[in-house]
């Protein structure tokens, strides 16, 4: 689509988008958000610069192939569940780390962060797999 | 125990680099893993003994009752042994073999995948975990028969293997599970202790769903063609998995239920029926073939026959004669594979007509399989004349059917001796024939499995002491569920098996020499026993074909509109007809307050589907339906669900374009004009709609009639921050107290991604792409004469107005 207000939002929204998108995967945990949604978010923004420059151009910036994603997002699920092994817990279980990193702020990072960014790859590439080939065509 | 499996599948994934790096010294190194896992089952021999047997549990889904327990005792220990002992030299012949193949990694990861898969069949004592690794080495073997992948006959073979063994492994769960409910357990060790089993109402069925998996794994009548077709494998994935292990899974399996499911007439009829005919059947056979590796596949059936023949007789006598006979048949058989790939390797041949006069020309493959064949035959002093004796002991001391249970056991032996004769003496005897190359001794690595295995039938023939009191009797108590003690001997004095045995191998004798003119006339036979089966199996298949192809043409003719129709169509009705006839119709409480943003966005919803069905083209459409969606999120916003109205906004948005994209290519709408001969079912369609609209208001109604069940949110609020560390109780169910399922939506998104890549890749391909699968292993006589049938299983391309749409693309 070669439309100039699109082009000139889609440069200025993109790198938003992919930015509020990793915001909403982080946050996910305890506010409104999650891998799903972040997903969404950037296969919003990836979709929008295909509309606007081209596929060709939109699989440039993503730099790794869609199927890579879906691979990626799903070994990182499944390998996240295992951690419950070293907790003789059942697979899936979560396992967390929890650092004081300052007086008012403690950071939790665990296995279901894993998994969530597993959810969030998978979203992006499952969805952009089937996106960018029916723009191809 | 878990840590021998873990390994072996953790060295099968990294054979390939292993390979990569370490060229030609790849084997030595791939075979200490065998090797240790061999050495540590030793080590443990004692433990064993004293304490009966060793177990180790590890919970996996403990909800299922499906947790990874393994247990050893005497008869896991012989199987597993066997299994590593066997391995080390495989995995050694296996590079000699396929020295400088350009797969060889992926060999060895198949090969070694098998290993533990096999460990694991015979050390796993939860039925569910069981029937895992069960299917696993269907599967790993799948990978190895068709390792030369380039061969049409490879990958048909393969294929039947696995269909012929997986299908049979899937029919056995069902029967396991049966079996679980009927003991109340399902751990083999609690299962095996329970004799009251053959008297519930579930005994037959749970015992022949179970016999159809060990029937189909231990390919007997008539599932047996599968085993000859599998030779298409490399020679060491037949000396490994289709002769001395993966086989015998199936007997395996047997004798660890016979405590459990045995003693009762059903088993004695069906197991001792169906090994008796596959003994006899399997013996026969061979002699109608002249590949060496044909013929040692039949007698392979034939032992296997025997083996379940004698777990089905199940006298005490028998289960020793069972555990004697598959410690000698391993050793014998192993080695006679590896000497006839041996030949194969060097001569260019395994068929025995062409070959001849070896011995002086390939020495120690000759002896090795001279001895292995002696055992074989049955010939003192060797361990298999120890083996034989003890089988024709058994079946003459059998209270009923003595005469006839020893009588075709003398005959099948019969059949045995002369084919050991033809493989180990034929190729290597005579005058020196031409073959396709000029053969030299094989390499170190070749001839010294065979000749170890030699070794071996030699020394426990004389000292069957050596392993009668530590192995086999241990085996056999497992096996009868209760402590025995019996002695090995070599010479039992003059009694009437010492004259059966004179007389088999004097008639196998005789027959061996008649066979160059008897051979033809066993054709018939194999006619009717060998093809008939398997032509079975392809008319199945062939049917399967039909069936796809009809019920594809039917049901999924490509038009989009009948599919949604089924659809929808289904859902009205399975639910309506719940609803109707369980109760749950309700009137929606009237007596609450609507506020008016309610009513506003309602009117927007509803609006926007009725524009989506008035809408003059499809990018208008499209549209309302995106304005359905929005309105809908807005909702979510309102019941402060802000999760959903998020994902509700997303979804909506990526809809919209994805169907755009798509509908921009399809010709405008022509609601007036119907397709010459056919009329638009609009009629249908909105009969089909309004009901399913009216269906789920009535389904709301249902629900909110109902008081909402405080305790589940209860315990996701109590419990989210504490437990999960999140506050976001949506997310928190999505990634940690729910992530199985969140695991089992990101697959299926994952394959609904390549399912939409792959369709449009087709779609730019069809013309190059043959869609077809060939599953027919034509005939020996046939390979390279008669190309093997093709069948298209997909069926002709659906012929529908959307598709013809579709076809035109957006020139039309």
């Amino acid at each position: 689509m070669n439309s100039l207000i699109l082009r000139v939002v889609g440069r200025l929204l993109v790198p938003l988008m992919l930015l509020f998108s990793v915001f909403l995967l982080l946050r996910g945990h305890n506010e409104p958000g999650g891998g799903f949604v972040g997903g969404l978010m950037a296969v919003g923004a990836f979709g929008l610069y295909s509309l606007t420059y081209g596929v060709a151009t939109a699989r440039k910036a993503l730099f790794v192939d869609p199927r890579t994603l879906v691979g990626l997002g799903l070994l990182l699920a499944v390998i996240s569940g295992f951690g419950a092994a070293f907790i003789d817990a059942p697979y899936l279980t979560g396992v967390w780390f929890v650092w004081d990193l300052a007086p008012d702020f403690t950071l939790h990072v665990g296995t279901p962060t894993v998994f969530d960014v597993g959810v969030y790859l998978v979203v992006i590439g499952g969805v952009l797999m089937a996106l960018f080939s029916v723009e191809d065509d | 125990m878990s840590y021998a499996i873990a390994l072996s599948f953790l060295v099968a994934a990294l054979a390939p680099t292993i390979v990569r790096f370490a060229g030609r010294a790849s084997p030595w190194i791939l075979a200490i893993l065998p090797a240790s896992i061999f050495a540590w089952f030793l080590s443990l021999t004692g433990r064993v003994r004293e304490e009966g047997s060793i177990v180790q549990q590890i919970t996996w889904v403990p909800g299922l009752d499906a947790n990874l327990t393994f247990h050893l005792d005497g008869l896991s220990l012989l199987f597993a042994l066997l299994v590593s002992g066997i391995g080390i030299l495989i995995v050694l012949y296996g590079g000699g073999y396929l020295k400088g193949h350009p797969q060889l990694g992926r060999f060895y990861l198949f090969l070694l995948f098998f290993m533990g898969s096999m460990l694991g069949v015979v050390l796993a004592s939860n039925v569910i975990s069981l029937f895992v690794f069960w299917e696993l080495t269907s599967f790993s073997s799948y990978g190895l028969i068709g390792f030369i992948h380039e061969k049409e006959r490879s990958r048909a073979a393969a294929l039947q293997a696995l269909l012929v063994t997986s299908l049979g492994g899937l029919v056995m769960l069902v029967g396991l599970i049966l079996l679980g409910s009927m003991g109340g357990s399902f751990e083999l060790t609690q299962l095996t202790l329970q004799d009251s089993l053959s008297e519930h109402p579930f005994y037959v069925g749970a015992l022949l769903l179970i016999l159809a998996g060990a029937f189909t794994k231990s390919a007997q009548f008539p599932f047996h063609f599968w085993l000859p077709g599998a030779m298409e494998a490399p020679t060491p994935v037949s000396a490994y998995l289709h002769s001395a292990t993966m086989v015998k899974a199936g007997v395996y399996l047997m004798a660890r239920l016979n405590p459990a499911l045995g003693d009762t007439t059903l088993w004695l009829y069906l197991v001792g029926g169906i090994g008796l005919v596959t003994m006899v059947v399997g013996a026969y056979l061979a002699l109608a073939h002249t590949d060496l590796k044909k013929l040692l596949a039949y007698s392979t059936v034939m032992a296997l026959g025997q083996l379940t023949m004698l777990i089905g007789l199940g006298t005490e006598l028998a289960i020793q004669a069972m555990v004697v006979f598959l410690l000698v048949h391993a050793l014998y058989k192993a080695a006679l594979f590896m000497a006839a790939g041996s030949i194969d390797h060097e001569t260019g041949t395994r068929d025995v007509r062409e070959l001849g006069g070896l011995a002086g020309v390939m020495p120690l493959t000759f002896a090795a399989s001279l001895v292995a064949a002696l055992s074989m035959a049955g010939l003192p002093p060797l361990f298999g004349f120890v083996g034989k004796e003890i089988v024709y002991d058994a079946t003459l001391s059998l209270d009923s059917g003595a005469a006839l249970f020893t009588t075709f056991a003398v005959l099948a032996n019969i059949a045995v001796v002369a084919v050991a004769g033809i493989v180990a003496l034929r190729p290597f005897l005579g005058a020196r024939r031409q073959t396709p190359k000029a053969p030299h001794e094989a390499p170190f690595t070749m001839w010294i499995g065979p000749a170890l295995l030699g070794v071996g039938s030699v020394v426990f023939g004389l000292l069957p002491a050596l392993v009668g009191p530590t192995f086999m009797v241990g085996a056999a108590s497992a096996v009868l569920g209760e402590p025995q003690s019996f002695e090995l001997a070599l010479w039992h004095g003059f009694n009437l098996p010492l004259l059966l045995s004179a007389i088999t191998v004097a008639s196998g004798v005789i027959l061996y020499l008649a066979w160059p003119r008897l051979r033809t006339g066993f054709g018939n036979f194999d006619r009717l026993f060998g093809e008939v089966p398997r032509l079975g199996y392809e008319w199945t298949l062939d049917a399967l074909a039909r069936v796809a192809a009809w019920q594809t043409r039917t049901i999924q003719n490509g038009s989009l509109r009948w599919y949604l129709f089924v659809i929808v169509a289904f859902f009205v009705a399975l639910t309506g007809a719940t609803l109707l006839f369980r109760g749950g119709i309700a009137l929606p409480d009237t007596t609450g307050s609507v506020h008016i943003f309610e009513v506003i966005v309602a009117i927007i919803c509803a609006g926007g589907a009725l524009v989506v069905v008035l809408a003059r083209s499809r990018v208008a459409a499209l549209a309302s339906l995106g304005i359905t969606g929005y309105a809908l999120a807005l909702l979510f916003v309102m019941f402060s669900a802000p999760d959903l109205a998020l994902t509700q906004l997303f979804i909506e948005t990526l809809s919209v374009i994805l169907l755009t994209l798509v509908v921009i290519y399809l010709p405008p709408l022509r609601r007036s004009e119907a397709t010459p001969g056919r009329t638009r079912p609009v009629v249908r369609d909105a009969v089909v709609s309004a009901l399913a609209g009216g269906l789920v208001t009535l389904l709301v109604w249902g629900v909110i009639a109902n008081p909402l069940d405080m305790t589940i949110p209860e315990f996701y609020g109590e419990n989210s921050y504490t437990q999960a560390h999140g506050r976001n109780i949506v997310n928190v169910i999505l990634v940690d107290f729910r992530a199985i399922d969140t695991m089992g939506e990101i697959l299926v998104l994952a394959l609904a991604g390549i399912g939409v890549f792959t369709l449009m890749r087709l779609r730019a391909n069809r013309a190059r792409a043959p869609r077809v699968f060939a599953y027919r292993l034509a005939p020996e006589e046939e390979r390279g004469l008669v190309p093997a049938e093709r069948t298209d299983i997909a069926g002709p391309l659906p012929d529908d107005d959307e598709w013809e749409q579709d076809e035109r693309g957006p020139n039309s």
